[in-house]
């Protein structure tokens, strides 16, 4: 049997194009926050969707200056709600996408254990050498630690103390390898099933800082993707809402 | 001891005068293993082809080669002796050394490189060596420039100053003439030769060069792969005959002269020597002074009797001493002692036999040309 | 005024940073690129990969690295808390040592080809000249290698400028003692204020041009010894 070139060309075509419908690809920019509930719940996604995530993690400011200089993101977890509200005011998301995905927990924690009390104490004892924390400028989580201190009105007593991480991943690091006797960090960074990992921790009353609420967006570059609008509602179900409160995150 | 070296030397006031260096230096594919007695004055030529181990065995007199097992002791300092576990860095050594190439330091005008060495010898001060060294290598008028500035003989002179001007006790050239071309080293050699003459510091001068040896030195070692093969006074010992065949392609004697006559109708001048003479054109020396000239057993052919009717002037009665093969088959080299001037001949195997040379036999000598040096 | 109060400390602290980095190095990497350019020793090789090793390591590394081991339970934490000294990450100090460590390769391998360029020769000439080893170091070595003194110095310094990961890795951003230009620089690109952004990258481009066209038009190739 001969089959014209052509036709077997249109064919083989036409049946890529409908695996692509049911199966897609979806690239999403994710704050370093949401590193690990997001791993989990792609996974889950992907067995149950067919379809696949791509991720990278990074600082929310970064993600924002290459979404505007033409990165191929379709999905955008962000680490405020700031930044997801900006692209949506410059045109460069899908008109009424934008959701909270999860709010944030500020925790001052050390992995010395029992260095923290459960009071938060320690901050007015104020005997350590360095606090650390993420850049206020650019981490919420910074910031809210900034707000926090400063309802305690311990803020200019701690400040000569302060060691300031580039973003929330940093700020957890000088902690864990000892440098920074203690750190406001993100509840997710330090809290897995229900309790806190190591060391010891003070989760911070949600009264004394701004809610850190992080935002979610589909963007331009997802509009005709199926696979981006599937993750957005994925989200919101409730299988992906368990994983991240089993993550220390609010909703 | 050689026999030869006994007057050279000689017990001076303040000590012997004498060097003598024994070193064994192993590379990998070569050997050096030397034992010498070398005169504590004068030029000692270490003469031999490249790689016969002159250039080593220069640096280890100098500290500069560490020899594995060696001794050495400078008129009566021990600089060296492995034994004992003495060794003399190279700084603390009072010599000069003079490079093949000058060697200048780049960054110093010609006065601060002659000042580098002299400041670190306490000589600063010695304004009469200062003022011998200008007049006797001639280089007053460069002091001010830069070494790049200078051409490859002004930049030896001024090696060979710095040098010196260290008030060194012992003097050590390496082929300071090598690695420079015919009229830079004719520009030099007469530099050198008044070296010989007015200084009072054992000099040794490594050489491959046979010319510059015969007017420079007054004693010679021969090297060969790592080896002395032969050494005494220059005269004696460039006419002997048991030299390895390397030395023997271009064989000759020395002979010290005296000018001691000139005769201006003839442009010709006479040089007198132990045993005869010989007529060259005429020269600038003035009568008495010593002249040095250098016969190359090629231009030394022999007769039975002395010929009459010739053009050759240059006829001498010698006695064959010996005879041995030279560096073809075709040849014999024939020593000849003409009333104590030991002189060779270079003749072929056939003239030899046609006209019975043989020890004891007197005949006359004749002398084609003589190269004169200096 | 483009620039703020802040900006004009980060910039004054990464001229200090730089200065006092390249002091040290020269200092340190000296003996070391002396060492490496006349040994025989079969150490040559290990050293000389250790003192590169930062040229080809991301700055990530070895930021995690001296983290890591000058922190309160590393290595080097413990000698500088033994000896009083406190630990280093945080502090200016730790930043110099960062530095220093970062740098290195740029001061030294410059110095080890000039050091290597002038052989044997000059020195064995010097000692004929009654010069012992200190003193042909001196009068002999250094004027010899001064332009491998001169690119070192250059190169060395304005590495430190440049350098980023390592600063933000082991510094904390602390205004006045460890926020530097290219930190800096970065915080104001992640706040979104480019204007600012601009002004202090653009400096550093227009530095490090400038840096770069002196080492080139004053490289002169000196004649070999006379």
């Amino acid at each position: 049997m001969r089959l014209p070139l052509s036709r077997l060309l249109a064919g083989l075509g036409a049946g890529f194009l409908a695996c692509a419908a049911h199966a897609a690809d979806v690239q999403i920019a994710v704050a370093a926050n949401f590193t690990a509930p997001i791993k989990e719940i792609a996974a889950e996604f992907e067995k149950d969707t067919g379809h696949k995530v791509i991720a990278s993690f990074g600082p929310t400011g970064g993600f924002y200056t290459q979404i505007k200089n033409g990165a191929p993101f379709e999905v955008f977890f962000a680490a405020d709600d700031t930044t997801p509200e900006k692209l949506e005011k410059e045109g460069d998301t899908v008109a009424g996408s934008r959701w909270t995905y999860a709010v944030g927990k500020l925790v001052l924690w050390s992995a010395t254990p029992g260095y923290v009390d459960d009071k938060g104490e320690v901050l007015k004892k104020n005997e350590f050498k360095h606090l650390s924390i993420g850049n206020p400028k650019t981490a919420p989580y910074g910031l809210a630690g900034i707000q926090a201190m400063e309802k305690l009105g311990l803020a200019e007593a701690i400040k000569p103390k302060l060691v300031e991480g580039s973003n929330i991943t940093q700020a957890y690091q000088f902690v864990a390898t000892g440098n920074a006797e203690l750190g406001f960090v993100a509840l997710s960074q330090v809290y897995k099933d229900g309790k806190i990992t190591g060391g010891s921790a003070w989760i911070v009353p949600a009264e004394l800082y701004e809610p850190i609420k992080q935002d979610a967006v589909i963007l331009s570059k997802g509009k005709d993707n199926p696979a981006a609008k599937a993750l957005a509602d994925y989200l919101k179900g409730p299988k992906a809402i368990a994983v991240i409160k089993a993550y220390g995150y609010d909703l | 001891m050689d026999a030869a070296l006994e007057p050279a030397l000689a017990q001076q006031a303040g000590g012997e005068r004498a060097i003598r260096a024994r070193f064994r230096v192993d590379y990998a594919g070569f050997t050096l293993d030397v034992d010498l007695t070398l005169p504590g004055h004068g030029v000692t030529a270490l003469f031999g082809h490249s790689g016969s181990g002159k250039t080593t065995c220069l640096r280890c007199v100098a500290g500069l080669e560490r020899a594995q097992h060696g001794r050495l002791e400078i008129n009566g300092e021990l600089w060296q002796d492995t034994a004992s576990g003495v060794f003399l860095p190279t700084h603390k050594r009072p010599l000069g050394y003079v490079f093949q190439e000058a060697s200048l330091f780049p960054h110093l005008s010609v006065r601060r490189n002659l000042e580098y060495g002299m400041r670190r010898a306490g000589a600063l001060e010695d304004r009469q060596a200062w003022e011998q060294a200008m007049e006797l290598l001639g280089i007053g008028h460069l002091l001010e420039r830069m070494p790049d500035r200078l051409s490859g003989g002004e930049r030896q002179r001024v090696g060979i100053a710095r040098a010196l001007l260290t008030r060194p006790r012992l003097l050590l050239m390496d082929e300071p003439l090598a690695a420079l071309d015919l009229k830079r080293k004719s520009e030099i050699l007469p530099y050198l030769e008044r070296l010989h003459d007015e200084l009072d510091i054992p000099v040794l001068y490594v050489s491959h060069s046979p010319d510059e040896v015969a007017r420079l030195a007054d004693h010679v070692v021969l090297l060969d792969q790592g080896k002395v093969v032969a050494r005494g006074p220059l005269v004696d010992t460039l006419a002997r005959l048991d030299l390895p065949t390397a030395f023997t392609e271009d064989a000759g004697v020395v002979i010290e002269s005296v000018v001691a006559e000139h005769d201006d109708g003839y442009h010709l001048t006479r040089l007198d020597f132990p045993g005869g003479n010989v007529m060259v054109a005429r020269r600038p020396e003035a009568l008495g002074r010593k002249l040095r000239f250098r016969v190359h057993a090629r231009d030394v052919s022999l007769a039975v009797a002395r010929l009459e009717g010739s053009t050759i002037t240059n006829l001498l009665p010698v006695l064959v001493t010996d005879v041995a093969d030279a560096d073809t088959p075709a040849h014999v080299l024939v020593r000849l002692d003409a009333e104590g001037t030991p002189l060779l001949a270079r003749i072929t195997r056939r003239s030899a036999d046609q006209l019975r040379v043989g020890v004891g036999r007197r005949m006359w000598a004749q002398i084609k040309t003589v190269a004169l040096l200096g | 005024m483009p620039l703020t109060g802040l900006d004009l400390s980060a910039i004054w602290l990464t001229l200090e940073l730089a200065t006092l980095t390249t002091v040290l190095l020269l200092l340190i990497g000296t003996p070391i690129s002396w060492w490496l350019a006349r040994t025989r020793s079969r150490l040559k090789g290990p050293v000389g990969a250790v003192v590169a090793l930062p040229l080809v390591l991301p700055p990530t590394v070895i930021g995690f690295y001296l983290l890591v081991t000058m922190g309160p339970n590393g290595p080097i934490g413990h000698v500088t808390q033994s000896l009083g000294l406190g630990v280093l990450p945080f502090t200016f100090a730790g930043l110099v040592v960062g530095s220093v460590f970062y740098s290195m390769p740029f001061v030294v391998q410059p110095l080890q080809n000039a050091f290597e360029a002038i052989g044997d020769r000059p020195l064995e000439v010097a000692a004929t000249l009654r010069a012992s080893p200190w003193d042909r170091f001196f009068t002999v070595v250094l004027p010899l290698a001064r332009p491998g003194f001169i690119t070192a110095t250059v190169l060395g310094f304005a590495h430190t400028v440049g350098e980023f990961g390592v600063v933000l890795m082991i510094g904390g951003n602390i205004p006045d003692k460890t926020r530097t230009v290219s930190v800096q620089i970065f915080d104001h690109v992640e706040a979104m204020e480019y204007a600012q952004a601009h002004w202090l990258a653009g400096g550093m481009v227009v530095f490090s041009f400038f840096v770069l066209l002196a080492l080139y038009s004053s490289r002169r190739f000196k004649p070999a010894l006379g």
